[in-house]
């Protein structure tokens, strides 16, 4: 949802990021406002992941340039868990399963450290149980998943309907889905995406980083961006995305060689 | 960090020529081993012996450890594992301790509140010791309470390798020992929990047990045809003095048994542990073994699997988490001799700081053991740049229709998984303390008792840092 007056969550100015001393992002330039969503579409190598990885903190990944303002925090200098704790949540692509560590206990150590950080109540174990039953049914998730350990033996969908799980209860100001769609059946992504839907709200954004249109369908993006070569070529409206999957992104390619020289 | 998968090192007993040798031939440092074994051996014979009968057990062990020479690392098996920090101590036995059931109270375990039998110094102490919840036709007790040598001479010390020198030296002194007989259809419901307790400078014991303390705690388990048992040896020290022990547990499973085994080693910091599991698969046994290794400066667990009878199964899982300047060493034999024997070994090591780990894992599979499906992994987990493991997968077969695999890992916690944690708003050290607990937890997870794997979660998650 676009609103002119909505104030800046995000803005991405000129950014500039190694990995192993090889330039990956090439003067990324992005600004996100409240209540919208964006999608960044882009062919394999183009840098998509690594934008989403250097927002939420990675330290594999070394910043040369520009600057990165998140509600007005330069969000550069903060360590990854303060990212996390003011609001900046990535999705991963690949959620890591943690043998050992119930589900819900880690989404409570996680929910409370947030709480703890905004100078919130913390939840004892209780109270707790009482909130996250309330949120399993963003993604229609059985209770029965908070007693196993983190996505130990999840299947793809069941993983990525758990990080939407975490989105739900740590509430963020920008929700960053990293290929969220990747490896899902139709009916997984229409639950993933429908709890995208439930928590986007005028106050929230959200960042999809998608390499196909399909979930464009589900989560209709105010925005789309195509990325090549570590930058932004192009931005338009959903539009796009249909374009990019009916002729894909050689053409995108080509104008934008063109226009440069 | 340092990983080595080495090579093998001829035995070589003697000492290289460049040392001053005295006049008997021996070198300074062989002759300080040669006294440190002696005081070992005379510490051990001068233990009570409580039956005649045991006296020519006795006999024999003493002449197998006199014919041999205290190990040094130029002999293969101990090329990793120094015990020179041994030889100069006098080591002194352990006197009477008034130890109360109040100073165990952080081991009991509830499951087992009354099949609990407990060993101070070695020495039984019934006082201690809760054996009510026990069926009546289950023998349990030390050796000097059953009165029936008969039925255990064919069993007690009559393991192969009962002649390697820590082993023989149990023997050599053996006065009492944990004896646990299931006739054949026995199930034993209730966990029993053989708690081995050393007061190695323990502020309540007399004075003169403030000197350096060999206990030598030793186990016989006779598993009857069909029997089962949960059993959970658990090592212990009261104080922070120096002790030494050196224990000994032989598990027989005859056929169709199975015995679901826990050995946890919690010794002080102080501590030299060394502990020999041997076990005895009759037809179609059982036998799950959890080894679990904390404590101790320096700890070497010999752990012995001895296949006498078809289509057994061996689970061998174990946990070894050191950190300072520990040493912790495994060394674990399957000898497979029959067809159809199933194997597996899961071997997990966390270490710290400069703590050096150690694991050499022998599978024998000689020609006879056709069929054999056998799998060993050693994962280690290294937290420090000075931290050192020693891995060394050994199988040797013989047979040629068999599946016989094995490996080993070592790694870093991965910086992306602790990112992951990050990300969701959870600290770094927190999150490396996390999935230390996540590795260790695999192993854990294996413990049949509910209060034993909490109490060993807590200890992972103090303990990691």
């Amino acid at each position: 949802m676009i609103s002119e007056n909505s104030p800046v969550i995000l803005s991405v100015n000129d950014l500039t990021v190694n990995v192993n001393g090889t330039q990956i992002l090439k003067g990324m330039n992005l600004e996100i406002k409240a209540g919208e969503i964006h999608a960044i579409m882009g062919p394999n190598g183009s840098g998509k992941s690594t934008f989403s990885k250097v927002l939420a903190g990675h330290p594999a990944y070394d910043v040369t340039g520009g600057e990165v303002w998140f509600l007005g925090q330069n969000l550069l200098e903060l360590e990854p868990e303060d990212r996390a704790r003011s609001g900046v949540f990535l999705a991963f692509q690949y959620p890591l399963e943690i043998p050992g560590v119930s589900n819900l206990d880690f989404l409570r150590v996680a929910y409370n450290s947030r709480q703890k950080h905004q100078g919130l109540e913390e939840l004892d174990a209780f109270d707790f149980d009482e909130l996250v039953q309330q949120k399993l049914d963003v993604v229609k998730m059985d209770a029965a998943f908070l007693n196993r350990s983190v996505n130990e033996g999840f299947s793809g969908g069941e993983k990525k309907r758990n990080e939407i799980l975490q989105m739900a209860l740590l509430e963020p100001k920008l929700g960053i889905l990293d290929e969220t769609d990747s490896g899902l059946d139709i009916d997984a992504l229409k639950i993933v995406a429908d709890g995208v839907n439930q928590l986007s709200n005028p106050d929230n954004a959200t960042l999809m980083i998608t390499h196909y249109q399909r979930l464009l369908n589900y989560v209709v993006p105010d925005y789309v961006h195509v990325m090549a070569n570590g930058r932004i070529i192009r931005s338009g409206t959903k539009d796009l995305a249909l374009e990019l999957e009916e002729r894909g992104y050689d053409w995108v390619l080509d104008e934008a060689a063109a226009g440069v020289a | 960090m340092s990983i080595q998968v080495s090579p093998t090192l001829p035995d070589v007993e003697s000492e290289v020529g460049s040392e001053i040798r005295s006049e008997l031939g021996l070198s300074g440092s062989a002759q300080k081993r040669q006294a440190c074994l002696s005081r070992l051996v005379e510490l051990a014979i001068a233990s009570p012996s409580p039956a005649s009968w045991l006296q020519s057990l006795r006999d024999r062990a003493t002449a197998q450890v006199q014919s041999q020479s205290f190990p040094s690392n130029r002999n293969e098996g101990w090329r990793f594992t120094d015990l020179s920090d041994l030889l100069g101590i006098e080591f002194a036995a352990a006197a009477n301790s008034s130890v109360q059931l109040a100073d165990l109270a952080a081991y009991v375990l509830p499951e087992a509140e009354h099949s609990r039998l407990v060993f101070v110094d070695g020495v039984y102490a019934p006082h201690l010791s809760a054996l009510s919840h026990l069926p009546a036709t289950l023998q349990v007790g030390n050796l000097a309470a059953l009165a029936e040598p008969d039925e255990l001479l064919p069993y007690l010390a009559q393991q192969s390798g009962a002649d390697e020198l820590f082993t023989a030296l149990n023997t050599a002194g053996l006065s009492d020992a944990a004896v646990i007989v299931l006739p054949k259809q026995l199930v034993v419901d209730p966990p029993i929990h053989l708690l081995f307790v050393a007061t190695g400078g323990d502020p309540r014991s007399a004075q003169a047990n403030q000197r350096p303390t060999l206990t030598q705690p030793r186990c016989l388990v006779v598993a009857g045809v069909n029997s089962a048992l949960t059993l959970i040896e658990d090592y212990v020290t009261l104080g922070s003095g120096v002790c030494l022990t050196n224990a000994v547990t032989e598990i027989w499973l005859a056929e169709n048994a199975q015995v679901n085994h826990t050995r946890v080693q919690r010794d002080s910091l102080a501590a030299f542990h060394i502990g020999k599991t041997a076990v005895s698969q009759a037809r179609s046994s059982r036998y799950i073994g959890n080894a679990l290794s904390f404590g101790a400066a320096l700890s070497r667990h010999h752990l012995e699997i001895y296949q006498t009878g078809e289509q057994t199964e061996t689970t061998l899982n174990g946990l070894t988490m050191i950190a300072g300047t520990q040493v912790g060493d495994l060394h674990s034999a399957i000898a497979l001799t029959q067809p159809y024997g199933t194997t597996r070994q899961l071997q997990k090591c966390i270490v710290g700081d400069r703590a050096h780990a150690i694991f050499n894992g022998k599978v024998l599979v000689p020609q006879a053991a056709q069929l054999t499906d056998a799998g060993q992994l050693n994962r280690t987990l290294l937290l420090s740049p000075k931290a050192r493991v020693d891995t060394k997968p050994q199988l040797e077969i013989v047979a040629d229709n068999v599946k016989c695999t094995h490996g080993a890992t070592v790694g870093q916690l991965e910086a992306d998984a602790v990112f992951y944690l990050q990300s969701r708003g959870i600290d770094a050290a927190s999150a490396r303390r996390l999935l230390v607990y996540a590795f260790a937890y695999e192993i854990i997870d294996q413990i049949a008792i509910a209060s034993l794997k909490q109490t060993l979660c807590q200890f992972i998650t103090s303990h990691t840092d």
